[in-house]
C-alpha cells in the first residue's frame, strides 16, 4: 500500500513530477455549492508520507478541497463533488465506497479543537470502538499509544477520566489528533489546525506534524505561509477554486514558477 | 466635554430606569411568595401531607391533602413520562434531521401554536375527545391534557439546544465514521443534555401548577383515588374548590396547597438552573 518512506527523499533535487508515489490522486475535480463552482478542474498528486500544504488566499477552495478527500461535504445536501479522487486507485467518490471506512482511513482535525462531551479516555476510545472491538487491556493500549503519538500522554495520563473540556486548548487540539490517530487511518487531513492556538501550542503542534509524516500522508490546510514553509515537503496553491501551482515547498517559496504564486508569497496579495 | 457630561448623565438615566423596573417587578414576586408564606404554612402540618381532605366545617388542622399530592404526583409523573420522550424525539428530528424540509417548518409552526394555546382550550380537547367518549373523568385524561402541555415546551428547548452544537463538533464526530445515530445519541445529546433536562424539568415545574386542563379531565375528588381510571384529586382543582369554598377549614387547606406547589415549582427551577449550570462548567 505504501511505499517504505526511504523510497522518497526530499534531498532529491528537483523530482520531476512523477518522482514521488501519489497516496492520494484527484483528477478533473470539480466542486459545486448549490450552482456556485468553487473547485475548476483540479488535478493533483499528493505524496505518500509527506506533508502537502494547501495555500491560498480567503474563499480560494483550499478547505473545500480538503474537505472532499472524507466527502465531509456529503453532510449538506447543496453541496456537490465531480471527478475523481483515486485513494491507492480506488475511486472515493464512487458511490459504492462506504463513507465511514473512507473516514476510518482518512482522518480529519478541524479548525477549533472539538473534544467530545466525554472523559479524555472516551475521546480516544470512542472513535477506535466504532470499528474494532478491543478488550479492556488492548484499548488502555491503544488510547496509550495513541496519546504518546500525538505527545499529549505525559500531561494526561494521570487524569484520564477527566472532561476533555478541561484541557487547554492546545492540549484539546492534540486530543483531537490522537483521537484520529487512534483508529489507525493513512491519511491525515488538517484543516488550519493552529489558527485558534497560542504560538507555543502552534510550535507543539508542527514539531508533531514533522513526527507524523513518517507514518502518515498529511495535507495541511493553512492561511499561515510560514507555517506552511516550516512544516511542508509540498505546497499547492489555489486561487479562485483554480489550483495555481504545485511543487516542492522550497521551490515554491524560493523560486516559485508562476507570477502569482510569487505576488501571494511575497505579500504583495492576499 | 460637555459631551462626555451628557453621556454620563444619560447612562445614569438609563441606569436608574432599569432598576426601577428590576425593582417593581421583584416586589410583587416578593410579595406573591411573602403571603403565600405567611398563609400557607401555618397550615403545614403532618396530617396536610398524610390525611385525606376532611368535610366542610370540621376544626382547624383537621385533615389534609394527601389524596390530592399523590393524585398530582401520579399525572404529574405519567404526563412527563408520556410527554418527555415524545417532545425530545421531536425535538432531535427538527433539529438534526432535515431542518429546513417542509414537515419541520409545519411542525415548527403547530408547535408555537400549541406552545401559546391557552391551556383550557387543552382540557377541553381532551375533555371531548377522552372524557366523552370514556364517559367518565379519569386521572388518565387529565394526565393526556398534562401532557399535551409538556410535549410542546420539550420539542421547543431540544430543538433550541441542539441547535446551539457548535457544527464543528458534529463534523468531527462524523469526520471519525460515526454513524448518524450515534452522533446524535453520543455527542449532540450529550453535549446538550443539561439544556434537555433543562426544558423537561421546566415542563414539570409548570404542569405541575396547571388547573384548566384539569378541570374538565380529572375533575377532582374528595377521597384518596387508587387507579386513574375515575376522577382523581389533585392540587390545583383543590385550591380552587377550597379556596372558592366558605367554609374556613378548608380555604385553610387551599393555602397549604399554594404553599406546596410553590415550593417545588420553586425547588425544581433551582434545580433546573443548577443542572444547567453543572453541566456548562
Amino acid at each position: 500500500m505504501t511505499l517504505p518512506s526511504d523510497s522518497f527523499s526530499t534531498e532529491e533535487a528537483l523530482p520531476a513530477e512523477e518522482a514521488f508515489s501519489a497516496k492520494l490522486s484527484i483528477q478533473d475535480l470539480n466542486f459545486y455549492y448549490g450552482k456556485f463552482q468553487a473547485l475548476n478542474h483540479i488535478n493533483l498528486d499528493i505524496p505518500a508520507n509527506c506533508v502537502t500544504a494547501f495555500i491560498g488566499p480567503s474563499g480560494c477552495g483550499k478547505s473545500t478541497l480538503l474537505r472532499t478527500f472524507n466527502r465531509m461535504f456529503e453532510l449538506y445536501p447543496e453541496q456537490r463533488a465531480v471527478g475523481r479522487i483515486l485513494l491507492d486507485g480506488e475511486d472515493l467518490l464512487a458511490s459504492r465506497q462506504d463513507v465511514a471506512l473512507i473516514r476510518a482511513r482518512i482522518g480529519m482535525v478541524f479548525q477549533k479543537p472539538t473534544p467530545f462531551p466525554m472523559s479524555i479516555f472516551d475521546n480516544i476510545a470512542f472513535g477506535v470502538k466504532l470499528f474494532e472491538s478491543l478488550s479492556r487491556i488492548d484499548m488502555e493500549e491503544r488510547v496509550e499509544w495513541a496519546l504518546k503519538k500525538a505527545a499529549l500522554w505525559d500531561e494526561v495520563k494521570d487524569k484520564l477520566p477527566q472532561s476533555g473540556a478541561s484541557l487547554s486548548g492546545g492540549q484539546q487540539q492534540r486530543l483531537c489528533i490522537a483521537r484520529c490517530i487512534a483508529i489507525r487511518p493513512e491519511i491525515l487531513l488538517l484543516d488550519e489546525p493552529c489558527s485558534a492556538l497560542d504560538p507555543i501550542s502552534t510550535a507543539r503542534i508542527e514539531e508533531l506534524i514533522a513526527e507524523l509524516k513518517a507514518d502518515y500522508t498529511v495535507i495541511i490546510v493553512t492561511h499561515n505561509m510560514q507555517q506552511a514553509a516550516r512544516v511542508s515537503d509540498y505546497t499547492a496553491y489555489m486561487y479562485l477554486g483554480d489550483l495555481v501551482e504545485f511543487g516542492e515547498t522550497g521551490q515554491m517559496f524560493f523560486k516559485p514558477s508562476r507570477r502569482e504564486t510569487e505576488d501571494y508569497i511575497t505579500g504583495r496579495f492576499g | 466635554m460637555a459631551h462626555f457630561v451628557r453621556r454620563k448623565r444619560l447612562n445614569r438615566v438609563a441606569l436608574t430606569l432599569a432598576f426601577a423596573a428590576m425593582l417593581f417587578g421583584m416586589f410583587w414576586l416578593a410579595w406573591i411568595l411573602w403571603e403565600t408564606l405567611r398563609l400557607g404554612f401555618e397550615s403545614l402540618s403532618l396530617s396536610f401531607i398524610t390525611e385525606n381532605m376532611p368535610p366542610p366545617n370540621e376544626p382547624l388542622g383537621a385533615g389534609g391533602l394527601a389524596n390530592a399530592i399523590w393524585g398530582s404526583l401520579t399525572m404529574v409523573a405519567l404526563a412527563t413520562f408520556i410527554g418527555a420522550p415524545v417532545g425530545i424525539l421531536s425535538g432531535i428530528y427538527l433539529a438534526e434531521y432535515d431542518p429546513r424540509g417542509w414537515l419541520a417548518v409545519t411542525v415548527r409552526f403547530v408547535n408555537d401554536l400549541l406552545l401559546s394555546a391557552p391551556s383550557i382550550i387543552i382540557g377541553l380537547f381532551v375533555y371531548a375527545v377522552m372524557v366523552v367518549r370514556m364517559r367518565q373523568f379519569s386521572g388518565w385524561a387529565g394526565a393526556v391534557a398534562l401532557a399535551l402541555i409538556v410535549i410542546p415546551v420539550v420539542i421547543r428547548t431540544t430543538e433550541n439546544m441542539l441547535a446551539l452544537i457548535p457544527a464543528g463538533l458534529r463534523e468531527a464526530a462524523y469526520a471519525l465514521g460515526t454513524p448518524k445515530w450515534k452522533v446524535i445519541l453520543r455527542i449532540t445529546l450529550a453535549a446538550a443534555r443539561a439544556g434537555v433536562l433543562t426544558g423537561v424539568l421546566l415542563a414539570v415545574a409548570r404542569i405541575s401548577g396547571e388547573t384548566a386542563p384539569l378541570l374538565f379531565t380529572a375533575l377532582n375528588n374528595q377521597f384518596w383515588s387508587t387507579g386513574l381510571s375515575g376522577p382523581t384529586a389533585n392540587l390545583p382543582v383543590t385550591i380552587l374548590q377550597f379556596a372558592m369554598s366558605p367554609y374556613e377549614n378548608w380555604q385553610h387547606l387551599a393555602w397549604g396547597g399554594v404553599f406546596l406547589i410553590t415550593l417545588i415549582v420553586l425547588g425544581l427551577n433551582v434545580l433546573a438552573r443548577t443542572l444547567s449550570r453543572k453541566f456548562s462548567s
